[in-house]
Formats: C-alpha cells, structure tokens, sequence
C-alpha cells in the first residue's frame, strides 16, 4: 500500500502555506517535465513521452481532492498525475531510464505506470471501461473509494468513451471523468475533432457535469471537491470538463499551433502563482526542487548506460 | 458463484427468465442477482470493464453472445488484459475468462457462425482454451473460473450446446482407447487399438471433434486405416509433446479445424511440429480447415464450405496412397 497520501484539505479562503504548497507541486512538476525533456534532446533518454507542461494546476487541484486510496486512472501523458499522486519522482525518473528500479522495472515507461492505486495505459479510451469496472468493484466492496480517470478532448473520439459512460450512469458506479482540454489532439485543433459539446456528451447520459475555464488550483480545487463527494457520496458518476493549454508540443515532435494562441495561454501559466508568495520563500522553493531533481539525475545516470 | 463470492458475470441477455442466448446462464441471476449483470450492447465496454474489476481483485466471467462478437473487444484483449501484467512489472495478474460460443453448420450465416479462434491464439499471456464434448467440461470450466489466475479465453460451441458430454471412463470411450495429458485442461489422445500402432494422427479440439471421431472410425470399417487422433483443449499456449507422441507411431499430421484455413490454429500446430519434429513425419503435413470466404448462410452452400465427413475422409486416403 502506498504510505504517501496525496490528500490535502485546503483552507477557504486559501492560506499562505496552501498557495506555497500549490507552488511546490507545481514547480516540481514543470521542472520534471523540462528536465526529461532536455534528456531526451541530448540522446540520454530512450523512446518517447508525453509532457505536462501548463496543466500542472489541473493535476494539483484533482489529485489534492482524493486519498491514496482512491483510485487513478491516467493516459500516455501521466506524469504529472504520477507525481501529484505519489510523488515518486525517483521511481518515475528511474522508468524512464529503463532501469530495473523504476516504478515497473523499466517493462512500462513513460505510458505504462502502476504503483499503489494508480494505473495508466497508453491507448486513447481504452482505460475509460477498464475505470468503470474498476468503480464497480469498489462499489461491490463497498469501500467508499472512487476512481478518477483522465481523459483529453482527443479521446472523445473513441466509442468505448460513450459505452463507459452509459454503463457508469446506468448502474450507478463512482467514477469521476476529468476531462483535461487543451483544444488540440496532437496536431490536430478540436474543432476537426469534436462535433457539438463536450459537457451535452455527459448530459446525454444524465451524468451531472461541470465546465471550469482556469489554470487556477484556487478556482479548480472548489470544482473537484464537490464532484469528489458527489461521486463518494451518492455513488454515481460525474463528469468534469477542465479547459486548459500544453505550453509544450505533443510528444517530441514539431509544434506547429500558433504562436498567438500559446502567448495568450502563457500569460495564464500556472506557475504565476508563484508571484504571489515571498520571493525569497519562492527562491528556496525554487532551489529545493532544483537540487531534489538534479540529485536524481545525477545518481540515477550513474547507474544508466 | 456459489463456490466463490469474487465471481461476477457480465454479458448481454444473461438475465433470468431470458438466461443467456444459449442458456448457459439461466438460473444465476435469481441465485445471484448482486453479482450477474446485463449489459448493453457494448462488447469492448464490457471485456474493459472485466478488466478493471479484476485488477481490482474480483473474478469477472464475460460472455460474449456469439462468438463473432469478440473481434470489438479486441483492444481491450490485446492493449489492456493481455498487457497489465508483464508492463506493471507482475505487480497485478487480472482473472478475466471470457466465454465465448463459436461455429456454424446452423444457417446463420456470414456474421453469426465464425470460427475465430485463431484470431486470439499467440496473444500473449492470455490462455485459450477450446474444449470437446469429451472433455469433462463442467469441470474445465469451474476450474478455469475459481482456481486459475490471468486471463482465459473459454471457447465453446453452439452445436455441443446440445449434445451431451461422452466422457471416458477407465481409459475407454466407446470403441476408443483414451490416455490424457496432465493438468486442468487435458490434451486427450485417442486410439482404436490401443496405441499398438497407427498411421495417421488427427490434431483436432472443440466442435470438430465428432466429426473427427465419427471419420476414424468409418476410415477403419472403409479402408483399414488406423487413425488416432489429438484432441487439445488449451490451444493456446500449445503443448505439442502429445502430438509428438502420437506421431512417433503415425508419422502422418493432419490438423482438423472449423476456422478459415491461411494462418490458422492448424498452420502453428504444423509449424511447430515440423520445428520440433521434423525427423517424425514420413508424408507431408495437411490441414483441414474452412475456405478462406464468407461461412455463406444456404445450407448446402455451408456445407461445402465448412469441413465435411468427406474432406477428412478423402484427406486421410489421398495421404495414405500419396506415399513420399
């Protein structure tokens, strides 16, 4: 059983120490995302990735709201979840190596990741009915405990989206969908991908759903709280539509959005929260981070190649 | 489901007083109503969501109405179940069985009388296992459900759903004498005299097998020629030392399957029997199987196009007078 829990009951109106803590997790996240990256650019990381970079504050506000009890689902761009929810940046560092030490031995990487109660796969809608089932073995067992799986607006283009949720909303399971928009499914705009509305999809189904347009924790934490007791509580599913931007390109390959639109999204980057704290508090946070993923790098290398 | 409280069943049409298509379900839903579901019609959602429940630790048994219906649950077999255990590393070893009715020879035509078995053999980690009316199935499939673990493809057929089990009994089974391979699905190998010695050896499993047994004994009442004949019941993987042994005697192959013939179950028994046993064979090997088309739905049609009394017959007297 995973000790770390990533559960945390934030203050209303959010304090001092929240806001450095939305920080931290943020910060380490970005960091980690950039720093793979680099190693992939300089041929020291094998294969491919999916980074997270300016979706962080979905990751820190979802993940905040459950225990490690609850159960994660995630898709081919996992890591942040990953980090948020077990904070085995060791592990995960040491999969993406290949080495025998990471999370699944090097066998899985950056898509296929289980530790605890967190599962990921990278088949675009395949882990929605495999969430589902997942919700109705808690229910079954009457644990209490929820799933939480995350799709993108790319996956609403695979059919056994729409068979999961007519079953979660037809037997009544605890799944919570977190549907993380960032309005493109690799190269391609959603308006190529996606006929209608996102949220009249979970109203098809009569699951209950809520539509959130920021790069806020603050704004977003609120949201998941209550669909988080809703799903736990009544014991159905519900559905949370998070409008949000990738500062980065898709896997490792060319970005070709325009530049206007990724300007726009980095003026509401969620590591501005930053700007808020104590500069000098922000800078030993800052340095914390730094040191912990350097530290990593440099010992887990030492045991690479 | 009385035997263990983990098992659930999931499938279309399965609940009572309807039981399932073939009524292989009727009753459990009365017994069982918190633990037998009926699904809509959504083979993937169905086969994922037996996957997340058993990766949660409960025992799922999907039905899949005709066998025809499973190439939608495909992704699911293959990306998801097949995958979780080796990429998580064996920290998770999911208990799916998937049942599943193949075959024709009832009329119904290209869509609802496939054979497609050979479609799910070599996935990796997932069993597949295809019985006959000789094999003791109820407990083949207990096991399979209560005492087994990773993922089982459980192939049934809809013409033995009316037929009844011939199990042997001391080693004999009407004219045939019987021995059994070990373990929880037996690879059964059968004899007219004995195993004293034969000349051909039959490699057969699930629906064909009557047909397969019917002809060995009209080859040796027409023609004197002396058959024994293989029948598997885990296709999937594949344990050839039974065919080996048998061969040993025969030195003669022919693999006898209702399936499309190019790529087939057969093509893999034979590529690795000549593998391992090359220096056995005196003839070359010889598949029967379906024409690579449509299972047409006009009786007569079906019937030259799916493997008939005379294929294998004419199969086995070709091979005995085309001497190499």
């Amino acid at each position: 059983m995973q000790k770390y829990n990533p559960y945390r009951e934030f203050s209303n109106p959010f304090s001092i120490e929240d806001l450095e803590y939305i920080y931290t997790k943020t910060i380490l996240i970005r960091r980690f995302e950039e720093t793979i990256l680099e190693l992939f650019s300089q041929g020291k990381l094998n294969g491919t990735t999916h980074a997270y970079i300016g979706q962080e504050a979905n990751a820190v506000a979802c993940i905040s709201a459950i225990s490690n009890e609850d159960v994660l689902f995630s898709n081919h761009r996992c890591h942040g979840h990953f980090i948020m929810y077990t904070d085995n940046v060791r592990g995960l560092l040491a999969e993406l190596m290949g080495l025998e030490s990471g999370v699944c031995g090097g066998k899985g990487g950056s898509q296929h990741l289980h530790t605890g109660n967190f599962y990921s796969n990278g088949i675009q809608g395949g882990i929605v009915p495999v969430s589902t089932g997942m919700a109705l073995a808690e229910k079954i067992k009457q644990t209490g405990n929820i799933v939480m799986v995350f799709l993108g607006d790319g996956t609403l283009g695979q059919g056994v989206v729409y068979e999961s949720m007519n079953i979660a909303a037809l037997w009544k399971l605890p799944v919570l969908f977190i549907l993380e928009n960032n309005y493109y499914a690799q190269s391609t705009p959603s308006h190529l991908q996606i006929a209608g509305s996102i949220t009249d999809r979970a109203k098809a189904f009569s699951i209950p759903f809520y539509e959130c347009s920021s790069n806020d924790v603050r704004e977003i934490y609120p949201i998941i709280k209550d669909a988080v007791r809703f799903v736990r509580s009544i014991i159905q599913p519900y559905f949370v539509l998070l409008n949000t931007f990738r500062l980065c390109h898709h896997s490792k390959n060319d970005d070709h959005r325009p530049q206007e639109i990724i300007d726009q999204w980095k003026k509401k980057d969620p590591l501005l929260i930053g700007n808020e704290l104590d500069q000098n508090i922000r800078k030993e946070i800052d340095s914390k981070i730094e040191k912990r993923i350097d530290d990593l790098v440099r010992e887990l290398s030492g045991t690479y190649e | 489901m009385s035997e263990d409280p983990d098992v659930i069943m999931l499938g279309e049409d399965i609940i009572d007083p309807y039981g399932g298509a073939f009524k292989v379900t009727k009753g459990l839903s009365d017994k069982f109503p918190d633990r037998v579901f009926t699904t809509p019609i959504s083979e993937a959602a169905i086969v994922g969501i037996a996957n997340g429940l058993a990766l949660r630790n409960k025992k799922p048994v999907v039905e899949i109405m005709f066998g025809d219906f499973i190439s939608l649950a495909f992704d699911q077999i293959l990306n998801h179940l097949s995958k979780f255990r080796s990429m998580y590393n064996n920290q998770v070893d999911p208990h799916v069985v998937i049942r599943t009715p193949m075959g024709g020879y009832r009329g119904y035509g290209p869509t609802h009388s496939q054979s497609l078995e050979k479609f799910l053999i070599g996935i990796p980690n997932i069993r597949v296992v295809y019985p006959s009316h000789i094999h003791a199935l109820d407990d083949m499939l207990f096991n399979a459900i209560v005492q087994q673990n990773g993922p089982i493809i459980f192939i049934e057929n809809k013409l033995l759903y009316s037929t009844f089990n011939s199990l042997p009994a001391d080693g004999r089974l009407d004219d045939f004498y019987i021995v059994h391979s070990d373990g929880y699905f037996p690879t059964l190998t059968l004899s007219l005299n004995n195993f004293d010695h034969g000349d051909v050896t039959f490699v057969t499993f699930g629906g064909m097998t009557p047909m397969v047994l019917s002809q060995a004994v009209h080859l040796l009442i027409e023609e004197e020629i002396l058959c024994e004949i293989v029948v598997l019941s885990e296709i999937s993987p594949l344990d050839i030392s039974p065919i080996l042994a048998s061969l040993k005697r025969t030195g003669r192959i022919i693999t006898v399957e209702e399936g499309t013939t190019t790529a087939s179950v057969g093509s893999e028994i034979i590529a690795s029997v000549t593998t391992s046993g090359f220096q056995l064979l005196k003839v070359p090997p010889k598949k029967v199987a379906a024409i690579d088309d449509i299972v047409p739905s006009s009786k007569e049609l079906e019937r030259k196009y799916l493997p008939s009394k005379q294929l294998i017959f004419d199969t086995v007297t070709n091979m005995m007078t085309a001497e190499v």
